[in-house]
């Protein structure tokens, strides 16, 4: 087993709006969970023979970890700025790594080709140069002033756009993005995707988006990243092999792929290897 | 004509897909079926009972059943997708149309349980699907024998759009589609239709990679 660097994480397992008294069994990291909302109204996720784990609702979801958290959960200030919409996308079970998961996430070479007409179309596949970094201070992977021609950004956008997109790695099994928001220049949108390790080659996505957006309505907003991520989950399950590589020699990484680089090196220098594979096979 | 949708739902999109192949502009009405339960809700419940989407309404007329509504729309716009023009085949039509539902309640749910968490027995699930593609990779095969490409006829007609999408995207319910060369290339022909339109999980074919034509006279 490979998940003790992992364990003190925080992970997401429910959605706040959906939790009641009767709970929800899950599970994490291997373990099954049951997650409920308590007599006091918070939630309330045990282990094993009722074991209370730690737990804390953020960001839509509640959150648990399986050890002893050595910090609270990541802020995204963004999420508490007056104005936005929250967005509860909903679960979306993946047969796949959960460290794949995020770094499909990562990735922008792809639009065109999986996400056609939406997030990108041919013959515009370049992606251009971009700034990727690990932030020591706060220790999170950074990629920046990544730029790219994309046919139907948002709900929100009309027509063709250069999007402008920061990608920020807080956690090993979380990614943050932050995109051109087309009804206010000057500010990010916000779109995440939360992912629940349920095994190695198993997991639980939860995306959750903080938009400037007064006109879609909600369902339209959930439905737009319902359908992009339901177009990745089928080349999710068919990646070979099913563990992310850490080590050079499996997959030869392009210039495109800095932040998947950068990603992998983070992990692997923190021991978060659970779902990935250290040795080239 | 008014359908309450779900971008998701291999029903809702045989409803899309022929409306887009018989030329009907829809008015979309969408439902918020995950995470929302928008479809057990007052509103929808009211129109249809069984608390299912999609829903068609067209001034009086109220429909609950997507094979229904493929008739409705060939009908309407389209008549050769009916495929009615001889007693047996408005038979095989049928027959297929039926069939269809086998495919939404055995695919559809190890779909809907592996992707989006919904109770069923997964095994009981994914063994009953595999039954249904067996029939249907054997009925496709007949259909080769006779010189056809498509399930009822050599055309496409209401039939392929009603069994189509829950066998393309059987895999999302860990059932996987490549024992079945003739289900493939069926598939491949049904994208290669003018007009065919895609929904997550179900890719358009790419325009470098077009249909090899035959050559007129080689053996």
């Amino acid at each position: 087993m490979t998940r003790n660097a992992m364990i003190d994480e925080w992970y997401p397992v429910g959605l706040a709006s959906q939790l009641d008294v009767h709970g929800r069994k899950t599970a994490l990291m291997g373990e099954p969970i049951v997650v409920r909302r308590g007599e006091d109204g918070n939630a309330k996720v045990t282990g094993g023979n009722e074991h209370a784990l730690p737990a804390c609702i953020r960001y839509g979801h509640v959150w648990s970890s399986l050890g002893d958290p050595q910090k609270p959960l990541f802020a995204i200030p963004e999420a508490d700025q007056p104005g936005r919409r929250l967005v509860d996308v909903g679960v979306v079970r993946v047969r796949c790594s959960p460290l794949r998961a995020v770094e499909n996430f990562l990735d922008i070479a792809h639009f065109p080709f999986v996400h056609t007409d939406i997030l990108g179309s041919e013959p515009h596949t370049e992606v251009q140069n971009y700034k990727v970094e690990i932030r020591e201070d706060e220790d999170e992977v950074w990629a920046t002033q990544v730029k790219f021609y994309q046919p139907q950004a948002a709900k929100s956008a009309e027509g063709g756009i250069t999007t402008e997109y920061m990608y920020r790695v807080p956690a090993p099994t979380c990614s943050i993005l932050y995109k051109t928001c087309p009804p206010r220049p000057g500010e990010w949108d916000v779109i995440t995707l939360f992912v629940q390790p349920l095994a190695e080659d198993l997991c639980n996505v939860w995306p959750w988006m903080a938009l400037f957006d007064d006109e879609t309505p909600m369902t339209d907003l959930i439905h737009f990243q319902q359908t992009i991520f339901v177009q990745d989950r089928s080349i999710l399950e068919n990646q070979i092999p099913r563990l992310l590589p850490l080590d050079p020699g499996m997959e030869i990484p392009t210039r495109a792929d800095l932040t998947s680089v950068a990603y992998r090196r983070w992990l692997k220098r923190h021991g978060y290897t659970y779902g990935a594979q250290l040795v080239a096979q | 004509m008014k359908l309450y949708d779900y971008v998701l739902s291999p029903s809702c999109y045989k409803v899309r897909l022929m409306a887009a192949l018989a030329g009907v502009k829809l008015s979309i009405r969408p439902v918020d079926f995950h995470p929302g339960a928008e479809h057990r809700g007052p509103e929808l419940m009211t129109l249809n009972p069984a608390g299912s989407i999609p829903i068609i309404e067209d001034g009086d007329l109220v429909l609950t059943e997507s094979s229904a509504m493929l008739v409705y729309l060939a009908a309407t716009a389209a008549p050769q997708w009916l495929g009615n023009d001889t007693a047996m085949h408005a038979a095989r039509v049928q027959q297929w149309i039926s069939f269809s539902h086998r495919l939404t309640a055995s695919l559809g749910a190890a779909r809907l349980h592996e992707m989006l968490l919904r109770p069923g027995n997964i095994d009981v699930l994914q063994g009953q699907g595999t039954a249904a593609l067996r029939e249907l990779e054997a009925g496709l095969v007949e259909q080769s024998i006779r010189g056809q490409r498509f399930l009822a006829l050599d055309r496409p007609t209401v039939a392929d759009i009603a069994c189509f999408p829950y066998v393309a995207l059987a895999p999302d319910g860990g059932v996987s589609l490549d024992p079945y060369p003739a289900i493939r290339l069926w598939s491949r022909a049904i994208r290669a239709i003018e007009g065919f339109i895609e929904m997550p999980g179900i890719h358009r074919l790419h325009e470098l990679k077009p249909e090899p034509v035959p050559e007129v006279g080689e053996a």
